[in-house]
Order: C-alpha cells, then structure tokens, then sequence
C-alpha cells in the first residue's frame, strides 16, 4: 500500500512553465492521482488538457463533476469553479463566491483534500503573485499530509510560495528541477 | 471551525439536516457533502457562532435566521449570457426551432436571482418571439426571488453581462435593456413581464408544465447522483417531445435509463428530448 494517494498542485502566475518542465520527467507508472488547480482565466479548458497532456504519457483529464478520483491520472480542475472532493473519492464541482479573488481557489481545493487523503495527501505550491494556497497547506499539514513548496528563488513570481514558506512547516522547498524527483520517490 | 475532528463535524452536519427537515421541510439529505459542509462552515464563520449549540438553537428557534440559513447554503452566484459559447448555441440552433412552437414556455430551474431567465428574455425579444413566451423562474429560496422579480440588478456587473452578451453573439447595445437608476440597472418591464418567478424545491416537488426548454445550470453539481437522477426524471416529465435541456458546462445527463430519449446537440451541455418511450 502506497504512502500516497494523491498530491495536489496549486499554481498561479508563473507556475504553467513549471508544470511544463515538471510534467515530463515524471514516471508513467505513478500509483497516485495528481491534480493540478490552477488560477486562470474562464474558457479554453480543452486547450490547457491537450497543452499538458503533450508534456507526458500520463493520462491527462479536465474534471467533470462526479469523477471518480482514479491513481495514475493527471486530472486537471476545470476554470470558473471550485473544485472539492467528496468522502468516496468523487470530485465535485461548487460556483460559489470567489475566494482569495480565485475560483478555483487553492484553499478551497487544499482543504477539502486534506479532509478526505489526511496523511495521504501531499500538496505543492507554485509561483503566484497571492496568498491563495497557504491556508490549505496548513490543513494538510494539520491533517498528517505532507507540503511541499516551489524555492521562491526559482519562481517566476515568489510571492505565493514565499508566504507559505513563511506559514507552513513545509516538508520540502525545492528548485523546479528538484520537484519531479521528489515526486517520482514517493 | 465548530470542532476540531472531522467526523465530529460531520455528525453535527447530520444533526442540522434533521433540524432542516423535523422543523422547516427541506431535504438536504442528497445535497453533495463537500459542498454543502463548507457552505454551513462558511455561514458559521460568517455570523460569528461561538458555538455549535448556539447555532443549532438559532437554526431551530429562529425563521428568519433559517432563511438567512437557506440563502447562504445554497449557492445563488451566476450571471447574464453565463458561458457566452452556450448563448450563442441558443440563439443559432435553438432559437429557430422554439419559434416553430405557438406557444413558447422556458422553465429556468434553480434561476436564483433570475439573471438566466432575463437572459432568455432578451433573446426572446431579439427573435420577435417574447410575446408568445412565458418563462417560468424558479428557485428553492423565495428571497432570491424577490430579487429577481424586481428586475434590478447592480449597475456594476453591466459591463461583465454587456460583454458576455457581445460575445454570444448579441447585437443590439446592451444598455437598452435597463435604465441606470444609481447604482442599479433597471431591466425593462416589457422582459419582466413575461417572467413568472415562483418557488420550487426540485428535491419535493413535481412538475408543474410542459415545457420545450429547461435551463439547469449549476445546480446539479450540488447534487449527489441519486438525487440527480430523481430530478432528471422530473425533467424528462417536464418536458415536450423534442423539448431541450440545458444544463452547466461541467454537467451530464448521467440518468442511464433516459439515454434513449435524448440526444446530444452540438457542443454545449444540451439534451433533445427525441422520443418520448
């Protein structure tokens, strides 16, 4: 049995390149799901799914409400709304108010994975230019999991993952080239 | 946070539901847990409960705090021409196909504050059709529906909906629709008229109509799947042979036993209903 049933990954400003160095040296036979909850603008969702899914031969999926959250499988969480998951392992979808001025918020996403993984769960943080994200890792941290943060030095925009450097007892600060490593051990 | 550990939580959320039900009637029970716990964690926070005790007695004791409940935790966010790409689906491909009808009658499930519904009004209007149109709006909460019933919506989202509108394809000046009245914009009487707002629990409730389009936009998604198939049925039954349903762009027609009857259109989230067995 795998330590780890799911990382989940928070990015704003600057963390697609990230994802786009990261995402093709991990290994293909991963055990866990990713999920990846970015902050961008609503629309083009198809175009993002196939971006990603040109870096690696995981499969990538955008997120309908309902699915069921399966190891191996790249899923990314649609714009416009906040993604949750639910006590079975489903994902569900909520359009609720803005949260640190983002839907999909990384808080919202954070928290409610860390209620369902605990210490299953790993979350990253990425580049961003707001604080969304670090009272999510809190509650992962607070719920057993394990965080790991983008080095701000690397980050094309350092204040996201530099406030949670700062707030969180992180298991990990790594440099981009660092992070698929780490992953690909767990 | 009410309490610390979780399954505690999660018991307290159950208790609240009862009380829902035991005391006002309304059945959260299918609602989508995850959801539905950070809506009333939200509302917690918001009205500074210092305790679960105290929140429980205000919920039960209290009507008015029940629909102050009821507003909150259900969630009313949406907006005109929402998803611009689904408007102008309805205005190319839909629009024509209602005008055949003599009698046009739209029912906007879950409309909250009614946004959808003036939307589908406008286009009405565009198609020289909103006269032989009734759109009937409805929500679980009667206070969203006054809102929406006043045809008032604040000045400040007009941008937003003049560009959705734009870009559904809409070309008429959107500020035509509304007088400015401060801060607010006022829709005109002649789309406001033909709006009947009225409460409906899609969790209770049955159909009241036949209609040849249902527009049920992200409600569902806070539904679990039993209840969903429960409201499906109640569309499928709302719904005239050939009749349309609309629903968010994250949404499927997940209901197994309707899969015969109804058709995928075009790229948007719409069924056609093609048969009626």
């Amino acid at each position: 049995m795998s330590n780890c049933e799911a990382i989940w990954i928070g990015g704003s400003a600057g963390s697609l390149d990230v994802l786009l160095k990261v995402l093709p040296r991990l290994r293909e036979d991963i055990d866990f799901a990713i999920v990846i909850v970015l902050h961008r603008k609503p629309g083009a969702d198809i175009l993002l799914t196939d971006l990603l899914s040109s870096r690696t031969n995981i499969p990538v999926k955008e997120i309908e409400e309902k699915d069921p959250v399966k190891p191996g499988v790249i899923y990314l969480a649609p714009s416009d709304y906040h993604l949750l998951v639910e006590r079975d392992s489903t994902f569900s979808l909520d359009h609720s108010e803005k949260v640190n001025y983002s839907r999909p918020s990384i808080d919202v996403a954070f928290e409610s994975a860390a209620e369902v993984y605990k210490e299953k769960l790993v979350g990253l943080l990425l580049s961003g230019a707001n604080a969304d994200g670090v009272n999510g890792l809190l509650k992962i941290k607070k719920m057993g999991g394990r965080v790991i943060i983008q080095h701000p030095d690397s980050a094309k925009v350092s204040y996201m993952p530099a406030q949670a450097g700062l707030y969180v007892d992180y298991d990990a600060l790594l440099q981009i080239e660092e992070i698929a490593d780490w992953i690909n051990k767990l | 946070m009410i309490l610390s550990s979780t399954e505690k939580m999660d018991d307290q959320i159950d208790t609240l539901m009862a009380d829902a039900f035991d005391i006002y009637g309304y059945d959260f029970s299918g609602y989508s847990r995850a959801s539905f716990k950070r809506r009333i964690l939200r509302l917690y926070a918001l009205d500074k409960m210092v305790s679960f005790a105290e929140f429980r007695y205000k919920l039960r004791s209290d009507a008015g705090y029940f629909n102050r409940f009821l507003e909150q935790v259900t969630i009313n966010v949406t907006e005109m021409f929402r998803d611009p790409g689904f408007y102008r689906y309805v205005r190319e491909e839909i629009m024509p196909n209602l005008g055949t009808y003599p009698f046009i009658r739209i029912w906007v499930a879950g409309c909250s504050t009614g946004e959808e519904a003036y939307s589908m009004a406008i286009l009405l209007k565009e198609f020289n059709l909103l006269r032989k149109s009734l759109i009937y709006a409805t929500d679980i909460n009667s206070f969203v529906l006054e809102k929406g019933a006043k045809a008032m919506f604040p000045m400040n989202k007009m941008k937003q909906y003049s560009e959705n509108y734009i870009e559904s394809g809409g070309r008429e000046d959107f500020s035509n629709y509304y007088t400015a009245n401060y801060s607010l914009a006022k829709f005109n009487e002649a789309l406001r008229d033909k709006i009947v707002f009225s409460t409906h629990n899609l969790v209770s409730d049955t159909s009241f109509n036949e209609f040849q389009l249902i527009l049920c936009r992200n409600v569902l998604i806070y539904f679990d799947r039993e209840l969903q198939s429960k409201v499906f049925t109640l569309f499928d039954e709302s719904l005239d042979t050939f009749g349309y349903l609309a629903l968010g762009t994250k949404e499927t027609l997940s209901e197994k036993s309707l899969n015969k009857k109804y058709k995928k259109t075009g790229n948007e989230k719409i069924w056609r209903k093609i048969s009626n067995e």
